[in-house]
């Protein structure tokens, strides 16, 4: 199972990547909970989280070649 | 348009399938206000002048500084100095003379928002701070206003449609839906603080400018329930689809009266000079983890309190037990009407100036009676 993450602004700061893929991950839960351990930092970050382009709040099942993509505020102009 | 003009500048556009007369009409006659003449102000303000937006108001407090060069493209060195908004207003007048400015030297506040906004079709946010963005965001909500969202920060940037009427007189999802509260105000670094390439607002801006002349003449598809993501540096654009929250956040003004009273600045945790803390305040902060609440009173005062934890330092022993205070966290003080808990605050601010303290404005009585109230009951779940 291949899940694709997108990463915006802060966040793909943090992770040092815009994009990167992951497997074996059953839910954005769960995906979300080691997210936040490899990278402590993101847990000060309000980011959305979306799955397959549609922002979701609750926990979600992810599939093969799903698409997560995780997006933060910012507010400059 | 004024008297005697013809459409003949518009002749590009005029000839566009979907668009015509008809189309030029109504942006003829639309009244479009731009909040911030920056780096998002500027592109968006010359295509919209340039298109024939009937009526345009430009609402911008600051003055331009060099540095501002680099993407505010309406403004030259000869300008530095200058208000921005007088300055954009005679630029823009040369290009097309043909329409309305009107210019709004102020800074947006929840004082004078609704009045202005009131006075236009769409409005166009080129802010450049989260509580300036939350309060137009309310102000569109309350006022049925669509509003053109647009943002940047270094090589990223946003763009969206928020409040549009739908064919089922609903509202399409608005910034609440996105983040519903604003992020912690060190989270968050700004354009002074993270830089912007200068294209950037450039490329958010003219598109909010897309936007708002989709939205007067009807043609296309709106950005609405959708945010656009782009990178300029991967060429990566990415649409998020937004679904209104059925969860209404508690802590949106829901009147203009309450509007009118909501701080932002402070919603935003940007301010220290904000003592008071109105009770609904109050429950926001509470929901942070950071907090230690602290009652004056004497022993045995009524009315009870059992809504809250808190820990009891009367005025008497105040300053005696001012030193045991944990005052890493923000603290707020509270009495049966708030004014000894403002005694207090001042006896804590005189040996602290620098600790976050608040008093609750009202006292607890005030709090009670908020609770009465659907906003803050339904908050406390």
């Amino acid at each position: 199972m291949k899940i694709n993450i997108l990463a915006f602004g802060q966040v793909a700061e943090v992770t040092g990547k815009n994009s990167w893929s992951i497997s074996d991950i059953k839910t954005t839960g769960d995906f979300n909970r080691l997210l936040l351990e490899d990278f402590p930092e993101l847990k000060s970050i309000n980011f959305l989280i979306a799955v397959n382009k549609k922002i979701i709040r609750e926990d979600v099942e992810l599939h093969h070649e799903d698409t997560v993509a995780l997006l933060p505020p910012f507010s400059g102009g | 348009m004024k008297p005697n003009q013809s459409y003949q500048r518009y002749e590009r556009q005029l000839m566009l399938n979907d668009f015509g007369v008809t189309a030029q009409e109504k942006l003829n006659e639309s009244r479009v206000l731009m909040i911030g003449a920056g780096g998002l102000g500027c592109p968006a303000l010359q295509y919209l002048s340039a298109a024939g937006v009937g009526t345009i108001g430009i609402l911008d407090f600051d003055l331009v500084e060099l540095t501002n060069l680099q993407r505010q493209t309406l403004f030259n060195v000869d300008d530095i100095g200058k208000y921005k908004a007088q300055t954009a207003a005679e630029k823009l007048m040369k290009l097309n003379p043909d329409i309305e400015f009107i210019v709004h030297q102020t800074k947006i506040e929840s004082a004078n928002a609704i009045e202005i906004i009131s006075e236009y079709d769409i409005v166009i946010d080129g802010t450049d701070n989260f509580a300036t963005r939350y309060l137009v965001n309310d102000a569109c909500v309350l006022l049925h206003k669509p509003l053109v969202y647009g943002s940047v920060l270094r090589y990223e940037g946003q763009a969206g449609v928020f409040n549009l009427r739908t064919s089922d007189e609903n509202y399409s999802a608005n910034y609440r839906d996105l983040f519903p509260e604003p992020p912690g105000p060190e989270t968050v670094p700004s354009c002074n603080e993270a830089g912007v390439l200068g294209v950037l607002p450039g490329i958010i801006g003219t598109m909010q400018a897309t936007e708002a002349i989709k939205i007067i003449t009807g043609i296309g598809t709106p950005l609405s329930n959708k945010i656009l993501s782009c990178n300029v540096l991967e060429n990566l654009f990415y649409e998020f689809e937004i679904t209104p929250s059925k969860q209404k956040n508690h802590f949106v003004p829901k009147t203009i009266e309450e509007f009118k009273q909501f701080n932002y600045e402070w919603f935003c945790g940007n301010t220290c000079q904000h003592l008071e803390i109105s009770p609904t305040e109050f429950e926001i902060l509470r929901k942070k983890n950071d907090i230690t609440v602290i009652d004056v009173r004497e022993c045995g005062e009524l009315p009870l309190v059992n809504e809250f934890p808190y820990i009891q330092l009367p005025l008497s022993e105040f300053e005696d037990g001012i030193t045991k205070l944990n005052l890493k966290e923000r603290v707020v003080l509270f009495c049966k009407s708030g004014q000894r808990s403002l005694t207090a605050l001042n006896l804590l601010l005189e040996r602290y100036p620098h600790c976050k303290a608040y008093n609750l404005e009202g006292g607890i009585i005030a709090y009670k009676k908020s609770l009465l109230t659907f906003s803050v009951s339904s908050a406390k779940t």
